[in-house]
């Protein structure tokens, strides 16, 4: 009797310890840590509030920038960074790091010109390029007049706003004006901060938004959940294909649906100027990374199912929040990625 | 008993004062030699050219301080001009002047604005201070003096002027309340001794008052300046961020410190970030420059006025 008595109580405090063991590990193992860009900070962590709710695991994003991002990433302190801006297949080969495209959206000029309501002025390449060089410097110019018949348009002064804090929001605009004005690619180029020819800078999304409200005359150029939120004056941009589109998520998803990421070596895609008669010319994706060599199986395990979750369970609140998801082909390319380059000791982790 | 007491506790008061003072040079020395480490690539790069080059452009790699430490300078002799003069006669109001009550309460507010923290002042100067500016004060500005380079441009709001202002109402609080307590530790007998002589509120103020206090005058403005020098967030949300030197106030200009506010997080690129720290090096040496021209004002004015003590 007591001998058994003794071995049921045993076997019971084994079972408890086994448990609370079991328990523990799992809680320790999974905190992903992740550190970068600012621009998908709101989407990322919507994400891991749900998926923690549903999986117990958490997620830890410092939205540092993309700049600290990749630092922090290349020093191997976090288990992924993510960037606004792709890094070319060199940099990626370099530092042994596998990018992909995690989520999408759009960049809208935005006007603040008396009389001008939402979409009531449509801008060219040549004459957004021209003004954002500072030779356009009216309103009323005769090149922004010629593709806005019966629209009255002031003798306002132009004033250039952009972004005095380096950002991958500025990377997708100035990527957009080297491709479309061979001036702005000598003069200006394309980074995350650059030598503006005109006007006054902004810190942050905000910041731009608050000069434009300010200053009559004003242009900058903001993320669409930016603009939408606070109700600023969009203007409608001419794309490749020669008709003038207003930004929305079908315009942004169009623009995503005639890229060929396919032929993108390490996902070196940038969504400005697609083809395609709906496509929004502004478009860009936002991107993570993460070392091809792994040394702890569980912990790639944990930010690649974490990912993937993403992929299939965060396309409503990415839309709720004025992003756009990855479409499916592109999702199954990245994870034929994710099969054929991360490895722990030559072995795949995602199968 | 007592003297063994006193004689453990010397040594032990000597060596924790110099210990604490040491913390202080070693804490300096440490911050100046990671300063120069990390700017190394950009020291090797640029030179001494760095500090005359207008040129900042991350696109091709190429920087130089120039238009950051135009706007750190000017920026700061505008808050100079408009706080100095103004924190005097605010202190020799409260000191010579005031009811007690009235002195009382004028004293606890400036002592509340000296705790706003900096981006408090940033956010009201960009949506009330700025447009405010744009729309009642710089139109006039430039109808007054209607040659002058300085009040050209479009009147936006934002700039070096707005900064200028912003910067010298944060450093008010800071250099009235340090002038009103040195005001108020000249002795009265020295004071009612003028008085008994016949003399007006105006000389005593004059010839007692400030004389008597000008040591500590000078030690609140140099404080002040320290703050508006190195003040970051308030700067960075009114000066319109432009890597451009202008001779007008209107234009958008920048300084050292809301450059750095701006793009070190994005700073991916070893030159741009070593160009950004080389920066911070830059205002190390423009604040030790100032802290020496302070000290040597300082013993000169002493000399000047020091026959009153």
């Amino acid at each position: 009797m007591l001998f058994q008595m003794t071995k049921k109580l045993t076997t019971m405090l084994l079972t408890l310890t086994v448990l609370v063991t079991f328990s523990g590990v799992a809680m320790a193992s999974t905190t992903i840590n992740g550190a970068g860009a600012t621009f998908p900070y709101p989407v990322y962590g919507q994400w891991a509030y749900l998926y923690n709710k549903e999986t117990g695991v958490k997620l830890n994003y410092q939205s540092i920038g993309s700049g600290g991002g990749i630092k922090q990433i290349t020093a191997k302190t976090v288990d992924f960074g993510a960037s606004d801006a792709p890094l070319t297949s060199d940099k990626l080969d370099a530092e042994g790091l596998l990018q992909f495209p995690m989520i999408m959206g759009g960049v809208v000029p935005v006007v603040n010109i008396p009389g001008i309501k939402p979409g009531g002025i449509k801008l060219t390449a040549s004459t957004l390029s021209d003004i954002f060089l500072g030779e356009i410097t009216k309103w009323n110019d005769p090149k922004i007049a010629a593709d806005n018949a019966g629209v009255k348009l002031p003798e306002t002064a132009i004033t250039v706003v952009h972004r005095a804090d380096g950002s991958g929001t500025t990377w997708i605009f100035t990527n957009y004006l080297s491709k479309v004005s061979k001036s702005w690619q000598e003069k200006v180029g394309n980074a995350k901060s650059v030598k503006w020819p005109a006007g006054v800078g902004g810190k942050g999304n905000e910041g731009v938004a608050a000069y434009v409200q300010r200053i009559k005359g004003a242009i900058g150029y903001v993320e669409y959940a930016y603009a939408l939120q606070n109700k600023l004056t969009y203007a409608l941009l001419q794309n490749r294909g020669g008709s003038f589109v207003a930004p929305t998520s079908t315009a942004f998803q169009a623009a995503a649906a005639s890229a060929e990421w396919s032929k993108a070596p390490g996902f070196y895609l940038v969504l400005t100027d697609q083809p395609g008669k709906e496509s929004w010319p502004i478009t860009g994706a936002s991107f993570i990374l993460v070392h091809k060599q792994q040394k702890d199986a569980a912990t790639i395990k944990a930010v690649l199912d974490f990912f993937d979750w993403c992929y299939a369970n965060g396309g409503p609140t990415a839309e709720k929040l004025h992003y756009v998801p990855m479409p499916q082909n592109v999702v199954d390319l990245v994870q034929a990625k994710w099969n054929q380059e991360i490895k722990v000791g030559g072995q795949p982790v995602w199968k | 008993m007592l003297k063994q007491k006193n004689n453990m506790f010397d040594p032990l008061f000597r060596w924790t004062t110099l210990g604490g003072s040491l913390v202080v040079l070693v804490l300096v020395a440490g911050i100046l030699l990671t300063l120069i480490n990390g700017a190394l690539p950009s020291l090797e790069k640029f030179g001494v050219g760095f500090l005359f080059s207008q040129e900042w452009n991350p696109a091709i790699n190429e920087y130089g301080a120039l238009s950051s430490v135009y706007g750190t300078l000017v920026s700061t002799l505008i808050a100079m001009l408009i706080a100095v003069p103004l924190s005097l006669v605010i202190a020799l109001f409260l000191v010579e002047l005031a009811p007690p009550g009235i002195s009382r309460v004028v004293g606890g507010a400036i002592e509340l604005l000296a705790a706003i923290p900096s981006i408090i002042y940033g956010m009201w100067g960009l949506f009330v201070f700025a447009p405010f500016l744009a729309d009642h004060v710089q139109p006039k500005l430039a109808a007054i003096a209607p040659g002058l380079p300085f009040f050209t441009g479009p009147p936006m709001g934002i700039g070096m002027l707005s900064a200028g202002i912003i910067l010298a109402l944060m450093i008010l609080p800071f250099i009235t309340s340090v002038t009103r307590d040195v005001f108020q530790m000249v002795p009265s007998v020295v004071k009612e001794s003028a008085y008994g002589m016949g003399s007006t509120t105006w000389e005593v103020t004059r010839k007692v008052t400030v004389p008597y206090g000008i040591q500590g005058v000078v030690g609140a403005c140099f404080l002040g300046l320290g703050r508006a020098i190195g003040e970051t967030m308030a700067v960075t949300f009114v000066i319109g961020n432009s890597h451009e030197i202008s001779a007008s106030l209107f234009s958008a200009a920048n300084s050292i410190a809301s450059t750095l506010a701006n793009e070190f997080t994005e700073a991916a690129d070893d030159v741009y970030l070593a160009a950004l720290i080389e920066l911070g090096l830059v205002l190390f040496g423009v604040t030790l420059v100032l802290q020496i021209i302070a000290r040597w004002w300082l013993r000169r004015t002493a000399k000047k006025m020091g026959a009153v003590r």
